[in-house]
């Protein structure tokens, strides 16, 4: 990408003058590429951060016992895997692929708004050093879960405060990325490119996009509740003042469940692309697909109380949350029909981004069904906070959009790069982590099974024997992504020539750009049929 | 792994019931043909390779609402076993017979609006038809009206407290805390087969008997979780949440804090002890007897040696947990009483603190948990242990007095 970016052989022609370098290109960069990198390698480092918090989680559940961490540290660390993960690593992950390819997708120069994307990039640094500080402030980090319920978050030290504080700017990243998003795919598209001639995944990104500003700002508002019920005499969360913890917990999960949605949907726009390009086939049912993912997020507004189930609410609020959260499962289903649909007769081939595609089919749809099992809220009440849980949303969130992502990145490392990178250690790759993956969590489902609660340092002798499995397969996870970094890098430095469509089967007018693109594509838009 | 087998339901030969759990199944699980058959299948691929320590199902119901719940995963287990086999099954029919290495022709079908339809409707039908079992379930288990004995749960940070409120055994009330040995939590033992899922109080209640228990919380959100009786329940502060269960057979059921309230969550397990109607009345008369012994005499004076006996007990117990067993306490949250300007200083500030806790802190109120004499003694070990030798002997008569 270093190489043609700074080739730059046009510029005179678009009288950009003389282009800055070094550390000032990339403080200073309004092009889509170029911060489309930045977010990608901030989300790995964020990644390998959360990933040794992961690990640290791991090998103290090892063994029965406390080894290595006290209590309120292993509650920190907890806490901030889940906060990096989510908002450090994937979120970032999938912008990232946004801003490089929908604008190449679409046919557009660039996104709507250059320097606003640039800010959206930058504010992820401030942020994230908040919350890895945090841990070294006196009281540590925040230890009330990523959750961060009160009363409990009420008790904690300034950790609490940077955390809210980071909170704050990564929903404003977030935010302002998002309306960037919405008006580059509603009025950059290039002329012929009707909605619905629109590739997936800027569809799926559309659509998160409007999820993300509309639950963000409720995210905001809940944790500067917090601030004020911990600084400012408010009791919004007490019930001594007339207020109500659980207030916080409807408030959170309001945004919590769209959350999870906004963290899928762009995986599912990767998988839509990825599944027809090694099928040599058009997506299936592309019509329905939209109106599912529309399905999905909108009934994601009306689900959250299914992470209240135990908070004692009337038996009528849990019956209608059970009853629309397993509605969900009816458009879902429909999407992995439909990719399956898509392989059907198809001429299918197995290169790495397609084994990930399919590892993301086979593994979200064991979490889907998880899901629906927590949806039965009788069930749910031996299953709450317990690692089933913890099961469930790991096969979503890792083998879902973990995979999703890694998917991509293979997928477009020829067209960002110029290079096709190593097959043979790609496929070594997926394997590697298909199978410590499921070594790690599967196991985890028999935990909650059995009654082993969720965020606990040390447990009882009888979780012993899955823990020691869970955590060798965590081990071997966290060891196995060393390898994918080495394929990246090794392929970003050299190897064979990628051709503009490296891939028989792929569609899209990001195929018909050079590989590696160049700093500028689509600077005269196509004329779409 | 000898140990564990145990640890469940004590007394009960946990692997016996575990491959006959199937078999033991009540009449209120409704199954059909097909969903049984998978279920069974899954379930005795399960069976035959569980050992007690490789648990893979939910723990040996010991209610009707925990065996409901147990037959409902199975259920949907089964369903959800079908439905995976027949989506990857095409999948990876698809996977192995439309390479483009075999050379097969490549169809160009893209849409099939009556494939579509069915594939939303049919799911949609599955989904009504899982969701009424449930439902019946869950009203079941929403309705606590007719309870013959309540009993209210405190979570506090990190213990029980639990008060009979109603019913036989009105007015007992103690504090269940984790008694696992501090020697097997700092690993210098081996660690025991109840390995925190130990405590010093049962909560003991009467078999067949269906009790109402309501939570509630004296500092954070806690959960009070006991898989084998099917119940969870939040306990929030300020507020009170209900649950119930019948328990249908004697035994010892274990459960822990089910929602994250500090460094002590992992700590502070729950023990229901069920016993005969018999042996609860004996339970209850031994109970009230003891409530009547131990009745405070308020003039009664302490020796100091008795004080700093009875003292360490209670520190152990409640103050060493953020104070630490050295005194030491992990500043700035939890200060050091070891040297400190309290624990050496005008007595009263010291048992006002005591009392009533520090606002805005962890610091709760403890007068609200302990007795004078454990607050008189508490002090008295503070005062007279470590580096504070302040020779103050604290009578519970003083407590008393403090207290308004």
């Amino acid at each position: 990408m270093e190489a043609t970016a700074m080739g730059h052989a046009d510029a005179d022609a678009h009288g950009h003058g003389q282009q800055p370098t070094g550390l000032k290109r990339w403080l200073t960069t309004t092009n889509h590429k170029d911060i489309g990198t930045m977010y990608l390698w901030f989300s790995f480092v964020m990644f390998i951060v959360g990933g040794i918090m992961a690990l640290l989680i791991r090998v103290e559940l090892f063994q029965p016992g406390l080894q290595f961490l006290e209590p309120e540290r292993y509650n920190e660390i907890v806490t901030l895997h889940g906060l990096i993960m989510v908002f450090g690593a994937i979120m970032p992950a999938f912008v990232g692929f946004a801003n490089w390819m929908i604008p190449m997708q679409i046919g557009a120069s660039d996104m709507a708004f250059g320097r606003l994307n640039n800010w959206s990039f930058w504010l992820l640094i401030p942020a994230s050093l908040l919350l890895v500080t945090s841990l070294f402030v006196p009281g540590g980090a925040a230890g009330a879960g990523w959750t961060l319920y009160p009363p409990l978050s009420i008790q904690m030290g300034m950790g609490m405060d940077l955390t809210i504080f980071a909170v704050h700017i990564l929903g404003i990243s977030s935010i302002l990325g998002s309306i960037n998003i919405i008006t580059t795919i509603l009025n950059l598209r290039a002329p012929g490119m009707t909605m619905m001639k629109m590739p997936m995944f800027a569809w799926t990104w559309l659509i998160t996009a409007f999820l993300i500003i509309a639950v963000m700002p409720v995210f905001a508002g809940a944790v500067t509740m917090l601030l004020t019920d911990r600084h400012f005499g408010t009791t919004f969360f007490s019930a001594g003042g007339g207020g109500d913890p659980v207030l916080f917990q409807h408030v959170f999960w309001f945004f919590g469940h769209p959350e999870v949605y906004i963290v899928i949907l762009p995986g599912f726009g990767i998988i839509s692309q990825v599944v027809p390009a090694f099928s040599r086939k058009q997506l299936f049912g592309y019509t329905s697909m939209v109106y599912a993912t529309a399905s999905i997020a909108i009934l994601s507004f009306f689900v959250w109380g299914h992470h209240m189930f135990t908070s004692g609410m009337p038996v009528a609020g849990q019956l209608f949350y059970m009853y629309a959260t397993m509605l969900i499962a009816v458009p879902t289903g429909v999407k992995v029909f439909n990719w399956i649909a898509t392989m059907w007769r198809g001429a299918l081939s197995f290169e790495t981004p397609m084994l990930f595609a399919l590892g993301f089919i086979f593994l979200f749809t064991m979490g889907g069904f998880s899901g629906l099992v927590l949806a039965m809220t009788a069930v749910d009440v031996q299953m709450h906070n317990t690692y089933y849980v913890v099961a469930h949303f790991h096969y979503t969130m890792v083998a879902g959009a973990l995979f999703s992502a890694f998917a991509a990145v293979y997928y477009w490392l020829p067209k960002w790069t110029g290079h096709m990178y190593d097959e043979t250690l790609g496929k070594i790759h997926f394997w590697l982590t298909m199978i410590f993956f499921n070594m790690t969590f599967f196991v985890q489902h028999f935990l909650g099974l059995a009654g082993m609660p969720r965020r606990i340092p040390d447990y009882a002798l009888q979780f012993t024997d899955f823990n020691l499995i869970s955590s060798i397969g965590a081990f071997g996870l966290g060891l196995s992504q060393l390898l994918f970094l080495y394929v990246v890098i090794v392929c970003i430095k050299g190897g064979p020539k990628a051709a503009a469509k490296p891939w028989e089967g792929a569609v899209g007018l990001e195929w018909d750009v050079p590989s590696p693109a160049p700093y500028h594509t689509w600077e005269i838009q196509p004329q779409v049929k | 792994m000898l140990q564990s087998a145990t640890i469940i339901g004590e007394g009960i030969a946990l692997e016996t019931h575990i491959k006959t759990g199937f078999i033991n199944m009540t009449k209120q699980a409704r199954w059909t043909g097909v969903p049984r058959l998978a279920a069974l299948a899954v379930l005795t691929l399960l069976c035959t390779s569980a050992e007690a320590a490789y648990e893979v199902n939910f723990q040996q119901p010991a209610t009707q609402v925990a065996q409901e719940v147990y037959d409902l995963h199975m259920w949907m287990m089964g369903i959800c076993a079908i439905i995976f086999v027949a989506v990857f099954s095409v999948m990876f029919y698809s996977v192995i017979r439309h390479r483009k290495s075999s050379g097969g022709a490549r169809a160009n079908f893209h849409e099939n609006t009556r494939v579509e339809i069915l594939w939303t409707a049919i799911p949609f039908l599955i989904l009504i038809a899982i969701s009424w079992p449930v439902t019946k379930t869950l009203l079941a288990m929403r309705d606590s009206s007719s309870a013959d004995i309540t009993i209210k749960v405190t979570g506090y940070q990190w213990k029980w407290g639990y008060d009979y409120l109603n019913g036989e055994g009105e007015g007992i009330k103690f504090m269940s805390v984790l008694s696992t040995p501090e020697d097997q939590l700092a690993g210098k033992a081996p660690k025991g087969s109840l390995y925190l899922l130990e405590v010093d109080n049962h909560l003991v209640v009467p078999v067949g008997k269906k009790i109402r228990i309501l939570t509630t919380s004296n500092d954070v959100i806690h959960g009070w979780y006991v898989p084998a009786l099917g119940v969870q329940q939040d306990a929030i502060p300020g507020f009170i949440r209900d649950t119930w269960f019948r328990a249908d057979r004697e035994g010892v059921f274990r459960g822990q804090c089910a929602q994250l309230c500090g460094k002590g969550h992992g700590y502070m397990p729950i023990v229901v002890e069920v016993l005969s109607a018999e042996k609860y009345a004996a339970w209850v008369a031994g109970q009230k007897q003891k409530m009547a012994a131990g009745a405070e005499d308020p003039n009664k004076v302490w020796q100091l040696a008795d004080l700093m006996r009875h003292g360490q007990e209670v520190y152990v117990k409640n103050c060493a947990a953020c104070h630490q067993l050295g005194g030491k306490g992990i500043p700035p949250v939890f200060p050091a009483l070891d040297g400190s300007k309290v624990a050496n200083g005008p007595k009263i500030a010291h048992i006002e603190i005591v009392l009533t806790g520090r606002p805005g802190t962890a610091m709760a109120a403890f007068g609200q948990q302990l007795s004078d004499s454990d607050v008189a003694a508490v002090i008295t070990y503070e005062r007279n242990s470590w580096s504070n030798k302040t020779g103050d002997a604290i009578q519970p008569s003083e407590i008393k007095a403090a207290r308004r």
